[in-house]
Parts: C-alpha cells; structure tokens; sequence
C-alpha cells in the first residue's frame, strides 16, 4: 500500500497534467475555428478551378498533344506519395493514421513491382515512415513547416513547384497526396488523392449544365494554353487545400485527444482521492486503536 | 449610364470581394480588356498586373492580381488569381524597403536554396513595382 505522502504526490502530478491536457484542448478549439474558417474561405477558389479544369480538359481531349500533368507520362512505374502530417504529436490518431495509409498504399505498390518514392510535409509522418523506407525518401528530410504559424498559399506554393520540378525532370510518373479530409470535429478521414496525372471530376449532371454554358466561350489565348496554364496551378491548390483540411483536422483530433485526456485525468484523480483516504482513515483508526490499547494496558 | 453586373474576385485564401459594379478593367495575357454588364463569354489567363473595377458609386478599387484566369459572361465576371493585394492596403515606401531588404537577402544567403527562395520573392516584388509603375 501506498503511504499517504506519495499518494498526495500522484494526485497533485495528475492535477497538474490535467491542467495541461485542459489548457490545450482549450488552445486547440479556438485554433480549429481559425482552421475552419480558413479552409472555407478557400473552398470557392479550388471549387471554380475544378470545374474549369473539368470543362477545358472536355474540350482538349487526352490525345497525345495533352498536356503531360493532365495526360501523365504514359507509365506507372515509379510512384512519388505526398504525405502531409502535422509538426506536432499529441494529436489522437492523426498522424499515425495518415502514415497507416500511406504505407498500406507504399507495400501494395512495392508487391506489384512499381517504384515508390515519399515525400515528406511535416515532421511527424516523416518520422513513421522513415524506419520503414529510409532509402525511398526524398531528400533526407521533411518539408518543414514549424515556423508557419498559418498555412498560406505560399507554402504550397513552394511544396507544389518542387513536385513539379521533380515531375519535369521525369522522377516519378504518378504521384498521390496523401492528407486527412475534415468531416467533423470527432472525425477526420485519411484520404489518398491522385495529384498527377490531374483527375478531372465526372459529374454527369454538371458536365452537360457545363457544356451547354460553355458552348459560346471565347477562349484567348486558346483552350490549350490557357490548360497549360492552370494546371500547374491546379496541383498548387490542391496542395493548398490539402493542407487546409490537414491544418483544421490536425487540431479537431488533438481537441477530442485532449478532451478524453482529461476526462481520464478526472477519473484518475477521483480514484486516487478516493484510495488517499481511505488509507488516511485506516491510518487513524490505527492510531486510535494503539492508544487505547496502550490505555488498557496501564489500567 | 452602365449597369451594374457581378463581380467576383476569389484568392486561394479567400473570397476578396464579391460586389455589384459598373466596370471592370482586367490585365489580360492578351492584353488588358475592360468589361461591362453583358460581356459575351471570354475566357482568359491573366497577367501579374492591377485589376480596377469601378463600384456602384463610381469609386475606383485597385488589386494587384498575379496568376490565374479571368471569367466573363453576360451574368458577370469572376476573377481568380492566385496572389491577390489590395492597393489601398499597401505602402509603396513599405514595398522599396521589402525590396532593398530581400536584395540584400541575396546577397548574404549562405545556401543556393536561401538565395533561391530569397529570389524568388525579390522577382514578385519587383514585378508587382513594375505592375504599379505602368
């Protein structure tokens, strides 16, 4: 049995953890409303660009004049996966989740005899994924982004132009992002999305509305370089929006992390009071008993 | 003497300005075209350059707008550019000394991939003094 002065000892270390699970869940939730707000305000920029990119990739077609991040390079051999975590922990399963599927996907590409390479954005998936495909990552280390205090274009402004780059100098024929998409604040999805070639979204209603609209469009300069154009800007801002999603799920996760966190510090606290006195109650009762009996004695 | 038609003018971050306007004047890649209410649909890319649109009350808004593509029809006019400054928000004193700062950034870089990055931002900066300039 635990002696009172150690008893005390745990519950005021557990009060204290408690306080700061506390203070981080509350940093955490006005975070995320930043985070939200944010990745809304950007939703209307990627929305037009898909649709645009859909309409002008209908009117191109993928014959051999197209563009070679709409079209791809004709291969699938050598696959470059885009992982982007968080720079911190203590965020639930959020990071390992993202890892999780990105490796699922890695060892299903790898059996299948293609070529994997990783890309790295934020340190914490590169530090799961680096114990198992050392030699298959891109440069020695992640693209960095704790001095970001907020994500903002230029980031993936810089993630997209070194994809691109690698995509030009014919490093790699496919490449998909991996990210968590933010559907709640309790649920966030781990989701793999083709970056290269570009996926045009198939909407059957909206192409034909689409199409009809389009129809008397004047196009200058032309369709296929306005293409050209825009889809290097496309992978840019799906990047942008990728890390959005990241950023507002990063801190629902560590929200409900912390919330459960401290609830367990709660329950902790309580079972430990419970048990301090309980042993402080034997403690005087034992005393009271040796008095007395110490008191019978001399009688 | 011209109608109003809708104006919209998104950036990756946000929506800029959604508005009612008279006129808008967009730096083309063709060159700069001005719109009023019951455009015929033209599509376009633009280039780093200043987008004036003329509000309801007849005031003038300058942006500084670079990468991206504009988006006319008889409804209105949609502008989407990747990098997007409010004139009114910016100080051309503040900007020559971003400049002189990043230049000397350059200078002192001690990795290729400082300098690099160093002029990159340096080119923007010099492209939208230009952009005003005109």
């Amino acid at each position: 049995m635990a002696s009172l002065k150690e008893l005390r000892n745990r519950i005021s270390s557990v009060k204290a953890t408690q306080k700061i699970t506390k203070a981080m869940q509350m940093v955490a939730a006005a975070k995320l409303r930043r985070a939200q707000e944010a990745a809304e305000a950007g939703r209307p920029y990627a929305n037009r660009m898909d649709k645009v990119i859909a309409s002008l990739a209908s009117k191109v077609g993928l014959d051999e004049g197209a563009p070679r991040l709409l079209a791809g390079t004709g291969r699938d051999d050598v696959h470059l996966l885009l992982v982007a975590t968080a720079e911190r922990g203590l965020c639930g399963g959020f990071n390992s989740n993202i890892a999780k599927l990105a490796v699922a996907d890695a060892n299903e590409l790898l059996s299948a005899g293609k070529e994997v390479k990783i890309l790295c954005v934020g340190r914490k998936g590169f530090d799961v994924l680096k114990r198992q495909y050392r030699d298959r990552m891109v440069d020695g280390s992640p693209i960095d982004f704790k001095q970001v205090k907020q994500i903002g274009f230029a980031q993936a402004e810089g993630v997209g132009r070194q994809v691109l780059t690698m995509f030009d100098n014919d490093e790699f024929d496919v490449c998909t992002l991996y990210y968590s998409e933010f559907k709640t604040v309790v649920e966030q999805i781990p989701t793999a999305q083709p970056l290269i070639p570009a996926k045009i979204i198939d909407d059957a209603d909206e192409d034909v509305a689409m199409a009809g609209a389009d129809a008397a469009y004047e196009y200058e300069p032309d369709e296929a370089e306005i293409l050209a154009d825009l889809l290097p800007r496309n992978v840019m801002t799906q990047i942008f929006r990728a890390l959005q999603e990241n950023a507002a799920s990063e801190q629902g996760a560590r929200m409900s992390a912390m919330d459960n966190a401290t609830r367990n510090a709660g329950d902790m606290i309580d079972r430990l009071t419970l048990e301090y006195n309980r042993s402080r109650q034997a403690q005087i009762t034992r005393e009271l008993i040796e008095i007395i009996s110490g008191a019978e004695a001399l009688n | 003497m011209s109608e109003l038609f809708r104006f919209e003018l998104v950036s990756p971050e946000k929506l800029v300005l959604a508005a009612q306007v008279l006129q808008a004047q967009v730096p083309g890649t063709e060159g700069d075209f001005g719109i009023l209410s019951g455009h015929a649909p033209v599509m376009t890319s633009i280039r780093p350059g200043v987008l004036e649109v003329t509000t309801r009350s007849g005031n003038a808004k300058r942006f500084y707008v670079r990468g991206g593509f504009a988006e006319a029809d008889p409804e209105g006019l949609v502008v989407l550019a990747q990098q997007c400054i409010d004139l009114e928000e910016l100080n051309t004193s503040d900007l020559q000394i971003e400049i002189n700062n990043l230049k000397e950034d350059v200078v002192d870089a001690n990795s290729d991939e400082q300098r690099g990055k160093a002029q990159f931002a340096l080119d923007r900066l010099i492209e939208l003094q230009a952009a005003l300039d005109l």
